[in-house]
């Protein structure tokens, strides 16, 4: 522990307590700076991924400012005149003509545009990668759970805000998207025509569309994204952040470096990291060439037309699903459009946001928790985790048919049929797999704390009986792995007297998931006497059975 | 005098001046055409010779799917096997074979472009050092040529079809591209993607990418023109012959357009860009994630 407490006292060199002081005598903030800066970040690769999010938010905030100086989100029809000769005299929209206007006309237009949405695409994969981190490592349980759903809402958020964003170009691309979102919203039985005439203003597309997209993007979602994650990071501030179970590191007491001066350097860093990746691919990599697509025409449409991955899962739902409709009394409900629209993602997300509650009635587990679990050694949630991954990634892929076809050499009715039948089985193998993983996983782990390492050096006995040796494992190693909580047992079902518990059909429920959580649970623990002992010793070997 | 003069006045007098005039005319031309009679017959015989080398071709190549008339074939059941050839035309011969999609190897659902055999391949390379080898293939080039000439003359005697589009309609630097791209996007984006990549069918058909360069203007204008395989016919009333081309020069003229905005990731959209942001954008981020927590302060002062 006195290594934790060194690190954690570390204080700030005169130049910044002189600035300090200045802000002090102003703002009387000393006492919280001087305990803030000391704040200890638990250090591991993963724990950057939110900050990723972070910076390329910033970053779209910067460039986007630059694209509205030029953008003209308006649907008044204009004859194009610019640089760009392949549309030379094509009417069009005074937005697709703008962005034309952005990436030809104005200097470093392109780039900013380019950087803008690799950013978006970036912001969005690192929301999820952020968000599978804090699920498989059980970062989200209690007291973290509010800050868990703020990020989910984040997410669904971002995909408005991207979906809203890249539409309003009014290229060809982003129309056949638009096309589908007017789809859908008409699809809602009862309200769907009133929805779709009040977010269009009258008929496909109209003129009003385009203004109200840019109203949504540049300013109501990005405001309400601000304002979740300044909560999202007082809270984390406050509750702390989770940390991975490495030595030294308890539930008490946070290991790692202070805010000032390592954890700055490194998130300093981590931000020049995060725009320059973005700045590279902005420079080098083709996004969202619209002078390709062309202007939109209700008329028109092209193979290949996929929206930005985050949007994916929909497409894919949207491209699977079989042609059901049902017409009564005059009305028709479209479930081929309701379906893929709202099912696949109610569950990812109504299932994502009810699970650490759902853990917490099943486990009855309602301690506070700053450790991280090791996925293995929660086998269930893990699996849980690969099976919505495996939803998840099956209809992505499955929005990408058309592609998967033409580049793979498929038949394009295969790719359907194929992912018509993993959509169901494809999680539950994912599932059992997963757990089967885990398990084996835990054996080896109470192998190597009962059993010790191999070391990989071979004896031979007086009797000629060969052994390999094995050695105690490490004490950081021994740490991790013993950082797993073995289940408790369950409370008896009778209790002194012999009297069975008092249960409702919900406490049976609960107790046949209890059971199903820890059932097959591996303990991994030191064994104090008994043959392991002398192997971890390292004194003298004897032939080990397994 | 007198005598001319009444004649004159007389009503035939008119059509017997014109007669006249037209005999002159016929004698002086004569006259003065070199051997006609010769040349006409020398061709005739020619013609026959190259329709006889056509005839020969498609009975080696064509005939054992397509019959020995060029009228189709069935199987058993009475399902086609091969499609007559009976008025397709050169456009059509022209396209099929000059793309290596005819002769077919083997039955598919859609007969995929390759190299044309040797018979019809007219893209062979020439430009060797040694002369002799130049010109072996030098000659080998205007066989083919003249091969695959004689096979469309032959398939055209048998029952006409639109023919093989001159150069002067195919030439990609003379069409409007902006009304080639409105129409492009309108009538075959569907299939073929905004620019031309290609895109997948029903039942394992799909439409060819056209975003390279083996795919010439001509052959662009045969397609329109023939509809070969899975693709509809764009006759001249529904894409004019000005349409085809302004379509050609947006084809070729794009697929030529370097890209601005870096490398163009294949041009098919989000699908590419969705990939790199991933495995690129994010992979390089974990990578100086990792090293970032790799590096450790040697010490730390303390307070």
């Amino acid at each position: 522990m006195s290594e934790a407490t060194a690190t954690a006292g570390a204080t700030a060199p005169k130049a910044v307590e002189g600035s300090l002081n200045f802000i002090d005598d102003r703002l009387g903030s000393t006492t919280f700076f001087k305990r803030n800066m000391k704040k200890v970040f638990p250090d591991h690769w993963s724990f950057m991924l939110g900050e990723i999010a972070l910076y390329s938010f910033i970053i779209l905030l910067l460039t986007g400012t630059f694209l509205t100086l030029w953008f003209k989100p308006s649907m008044n029809e204009v004859i194009y005149n610019g640089s760009y000769t392949h549309l030379k005299g094509v009417k069009m929209s005074e937005a697709y003509a703008s962005t034309l206007k952005i990436s030809f006309d104005v200097r470093g237009g392109l780039l900013m545009r380019q950087i803008h949405h690799w950013a978006a695409l970036l912001f969005m994969a690192s929301i999820l990668a952020h968000m599978l981190r804090v699920f498989f490592t059980g970062a989200y349980r209690k007291p973290r759970e509010l800050n868990y759903l703020i990020g989910i809402n984040m997410f669904i958020l971002g995909m408005l805000e991207g979906l809203f964003g890249y539409s309003l170009p009014d290229d060809l691309l982003s129309g056949t998207g638009l096309r589908i979102t007017q789809g859908v919203l008409e699809a809602i039985p009862l309200v769907g025509t009133y929805g779709y005439m009040f977010l269009f203003g009258g008929e496909f597309p109209g003129q009003d569309i385009v203004p109200r997209l840019y109203m949504l993007h540049i300013l109501l979602i990005p405001g309400l994204l601000l304002g979740l994650v300044t909560a999202h990071m007082m809270i984390m501030w406050v509750q702390k952040h989770t940390a991975m179970p490495v030595k030294n590191q308890t539930e008490q007491q946070v290991y790692g470096y202070p805010f000032y001066p390592v954890f700055m350097a490194k998130t300093g860093a981590y931000f020049l990291f995060t725009f320059g990746v973005i700045a590279l691919l902005g420079a080098f990599a083709q996004i969202n060439p619209i002078w390709l697509f062309g202007p939109y025409d209700p008329g028109a449409i092209s193979a290949g037309s996929q929206p930005d991955w985050y949007m994916g899962v929909l497409e894919g739902a949207l491209r699977i699903m079989p042609n059901w409709e049902v017409s009564a009394w005059g009305h028709t409900v479209s479930f081929n459009v309701l379906i893929p629209a709202l099912v696949p993602l109610g569950i990812v997300f109504g299932g994502a946001m009810a699970w650490p509650f759902i853990e917490q009635w099943v486990t009855g587990d309602k301690r506070h928790h700053h450790v991280n679990t090791r996925p293995r050694n929660a086998p269930i949630r893990t699996a849980t985790g690969i099976a919505a991954v495996t939803f998840y990634g099956l209809l992505w892929l499955a929005g990408a048919n058309d592609v998967l076809a033409d580049k793979f050499d498929l038949s394009l009715y295969a790719t359907t049929w194929f992912f018509r039948v993993t959509f169901f089985v494809g999680p539950f193998l994912a599932f059992v797999i997963t757990k089967r993983i885990c398990l084996g996983l835990q054996r080896k782990d109470a192998g190597i704390i009962g059993h010790g390492v191999e070391s990989g050096v071979i004896l031979m006995s007086p009797e000629g009986e060969f052994s390999e040796r094995h050695e105690p494992a490490r004490e950081e190693q021994k740490a991790v792995l013993l950082s797993k909580e073995n289940t408790r047992p369950e409370p008896p079902q009778r209790d002194a007297n012999g009297i069975p518990a008092a249960k409702g059909p919900l406490g049976h429920l609960r107790s046949r998931l209890n059971r199903a959580w820890t059932f097959d649970d591996v303990p991994v623990e030191e064994h104090e006497h008994g043959g392991h002992a002398e192997i971890e010793g390292g004194k003298q070997s004897h032939e080990i059975k397994h | 005098m007198r005598r001319i003069t009444a004649w004159r006045r007389r009503p035939w007098a008119g059509y017997a001046v014109v007669l006249a005039a037209l005999a002159a005319i016929g004698v002086i031309y004569a006259g003065f055409s070199p051997q006609t009679g010769r040349a006409e017959a020398e061709s005739t015989a020619q013609a026959a010779q190259d329709l006889k080398n056509g005839q020969q071709l498609f009975n080696k190549n064509c005939a054992s799917c397509h019959g020995l008339n060029a009228e189709g074939t069935k199987d058993a059941k009475g399902k086609p096997i091969a499609p007559s050839l009976l008025g397709v035309g050169a456009a059509s011969v022209d396209f099929q074979v000059s793309t290596g999609r005819m002769p077919a190897m083997s039955p598919g659902a859609q007969f995929p472009r390759k190299t044309p055999i040797p018979a019809f391949n007219t893209e062979i390379k020439t430009d060797y050092e040694e002369p002799a080898k130049r010109k072996a293939a030098e000659q080998q080039k205007a066989q083919a040529e003249k091969n695959l000439a004689d096979l469309r003359a032959y398939i055209s005697s048998l029952g006409g079809g639109p023919g093989v589009p001159p150069a002067s309609a195919t030439d990609p630097s003379k069409g409007d591209v902006a009304l080639g791209g409105k129409l492009f996007r309108t009538n075959c984006a569907q299939c073929h993607n905004f620019t031309g990549q290609g895109g997948a069918l029903t039942g394992g058909k799909y439409a060819p990418p056209l975003s390279k360069s083996d795919v010439t203007p001509t052959q662009m204008y045969e397609a329109m023109l023939t509809g070969p395989q899975a693709m509809p016919v764009f006759n001249d009333t529904t894409l004019t012959p000005q349409d085809k081309q302004a379509i050609i020069s947006y084809l070729v003229q794009t697929r030529e357009q370097p890209n601005p905005g870096g490398n163009g990731l294949g041009r098919i959209g989000p699908v590419s860009e969705g990939l790199v942001g991933w495995l690129v954008g994010l992979g390089l981020l974990v990578m100086a994630a990792m090293w970032i927590t790799a590096k450790k302060p040697k010490k730390l002062k303390k307070s």
